[in-house]
């Protein structure tokens, strides 16, 4: 990884993507730095999934590029981008259902590491992987249910969960795909408390409707619609944009 | 505890077996030892791996008709060729692989069956070589370390010791943390991508890992029995070992084991007294899956652990 070193986390650069005749991403333009707090908004099937379904490699977009750290990974496949230092929750809880809590994280640290390939060793046998795995458990509150299955806890832990699988692995971006889908307003709260306390080394990209909760975490915003960037900048400023208010906001 | 003691015995009973019963019984366990050996490989890609394959047979097949050609036709010694044929075996599984994991799931099948077909067709055409429909003959077996295999009982303890060392080894292998990659895989493939797994990788590497074993599986199938004809390469004899996997419990690693068994013995008894034998077979494999839906080993499990919690 000799990474071209860049002011930016992620790049993306005159991006589009078309399913058949419909433009899904319209000539997109965006730049994060390092530890920057993105929301990105906007109404349904704007386009804000499909966005980082590019940026991920799930998607390949039509033209233009995607960069981390200066590095045009526009080509790569979604796990050498992991190898980034990009990772992502999903909006629909993608887990694996009959596996314990601890397993499900302990893949997540697994992924980056090259003991995903031994063939004789047993998992369990990687004492530092379940340590860390129950740590990061530790960090969003469910040590106490690491031993059970993920069929067996609550929607609100399973978003937990979600997050807790992507911060073992420590990215430098993280893209969350709407956090607080679902969840109660005290989950909310919880979940907020703990999307609020990511190290600052971690880029963190933040697609949410509930706007209460994330416009306290985001300190820039971009608003899509239609595949297209309307607006983007400083919070306050977008937020005040006459755009946002006829778009989204609703007046 | 209870456990430990029950699979000790199992294993001491399996050791003594030819001690106490007759050459058509002895003859019949090493049979249901091979086809054990089959349905395990197999079940790396449909159980841990997610990959219903109907073409497994083509790794047996291909061994068997190798091992049979260069030690009867080209006069090679049984250790050169035992080496020879597994090997090439398993860099047709390579190949193959690339070819068939292009797609998932039922394209993933249809690629595997094509390709056994076209190898099933080439056992049948290619008489010059392979000797068609009339297969070939007149083999040997070997004799390992000067001990000549021709009696049931010397082949049944050769049997077991080679399932004893493939049981164990593709249990290592499904318990390691590349088993943990591969039903990761199979559960989520878009998550693993995401965490940072190749889940293509994984699938490949188990691919060929499962074509080495049934090529093992088919050098000990041609030495029982000594002869060779293209039905070993048949849609056929991919869908028994897939029955196999799936009556027993796709996914676990006794399944296998015992529904071979279950094939086998039905195979040998029933076809003695009803003639459509693969009736009997369908029938008893459409009660297991309207019973237990995912297989005997499982379905046992579920049992026990229910009877547990009436008596608590």
């Amino acid at each position: 990884m000799t990474a071209p070193s860049s002011e930016y986390a992620l790049e993306i650069i005159n991006l589009q993507k078309a399913f058949g005749g419909l433009p899904v991403t319209q000539n997109v333009s965006l730049t994060i730095r390092p530890g920057e707090r993105r929301l990105i908004i906007g109404p349904n099937g704007a386009g804000k999934t499909t966005l980082f379904n590019q940026i991920t490699g799930d998607l390949k977009p039509n033209s233009g590029q995607v960069r981390l750290f200066g590095t045009d990974v526009t080509t790569f496949t979604p796990f050498r981008r992991a190898h980034h230092g990009l990772s992502r929750t999903y909006q629909i809880i993608t887990l694996f259902n009959g596996d314990t809590l601890e397993h499900n994280v302990t893949l997540g640290l697994l992924g980056l590491r090259p003991s995903r390939w031994n063939m004789w060793r047993p998992l369990s046998f990687y004492g530092d992987l379940a340590t860390e795995a129950r740590r990061t458990l530790d960090r969003v509150g469910l040590l106490h249910l690491s031993e059970h299955p993920i069929s067996e806890i609550a929607y609100g832990e399973k978003r937990r969960v979600e997050l807790a699988m992507a911060l073992a692995q420590k990215p430098r971006v993280l893209l969350l795909d709407e956090p607080l889908a679902g969840l109660s307003n005290t989950e909310r709260s919880t979940v907020k408390a703990l999307i609020a306390a990511i190290p600052r080394q971690t880029a963190v990209i933040m697609i949410e409707h509930d706007m209460d909760t994330a416009l306290d975490l985001a300190e820039t915003v971009t608003l899509l619609n239609y595949g297209k960037v309307i607006v983007d900048g400083q919070r306050d400023a977008v937020i005040a944009d006459q755009r946002t208010r006829e778009v989204y906001l609703g007046t | 505890m209870i456990k430990t003691i029950a699979f000790a015995i199992f294993a001491g009973l399996l050791l003594v077996l030819p001690l106490a019963a007759g050459d058509y019984y002895v003859n019949l366990a090493s049979q249901i030892l091979i086809a054990a050996i089959f349905a395990l490989s197999l079940n790396l890609l449909v159980g841990y791996g997610g990959m219903t394959s109907l073409g497994h047979a083509s790794f047996l097949g291909v061994a068997a008709y190798a091992c049979a050609l260069l030690s009867g036709r080209y006069g090679l010694g049984h250790g050169p060729a035992a080496l020879i044929s597994v090997a090439g075996t398993t860099l047709m599984a390579a190949l193959f692989g690339l070819i068939a994991l292009r797609a998932t799931g039922l394209g993933f099948l249809m690629i595997t069956l094509a390709l056994s077909q076209v190898l099933w067709g080439l056992a049948y055409r290619m008489s010059n070589v392979t000797n068609g429909d009339n297969g070939l003959s007149g083999l040997t077996r070997p004799a390992p370390f000067g001990i000549p295999l021709d009696n049931a009982a010397s082949f049944y303890w050769f049997a077991l010791i080679v399932f004893a060392v493939a049981f164990v080894l593709m249990a290592v292998f499904v318990s390691s943390s590349f088993g943990s990659s591969l039903k990761g895989v199979r559960d989520q493939p878009r998550r693993m991508a995401a965490l940072g797994f190749n889940p293509w990788m994984i699938r490949w590497i188990t691919f060929i890992y499962a074509g080495f074993w049934g090529g093992v599986s088919g050098l000990l199938y041609v030495y029982y029995n000594k002869y060779i004809h293209p039905t070993s390469l048949s849609t056929t004899s991919s869908a028994e070992a897939l029955l196999s996997v799936i009556a027993g419990g796709s996914g676990t690693l006794g399944g296998p084991v015992v529904g071979a068994t279950l094939v086998m013995l039905l195979k040998n008894y029933a076809s003695a007294y009803v003639e459509r034998w693969n009736m009997l077979l369908g029938l008893v494999f459409l009660f297991i899956v309207l019973v237990m839906p995912t297989g005997i080993i499982p379905g046992l499990r579920k049992l026990a652990s229910r009877k547990k919690g009436a008596s608590q």
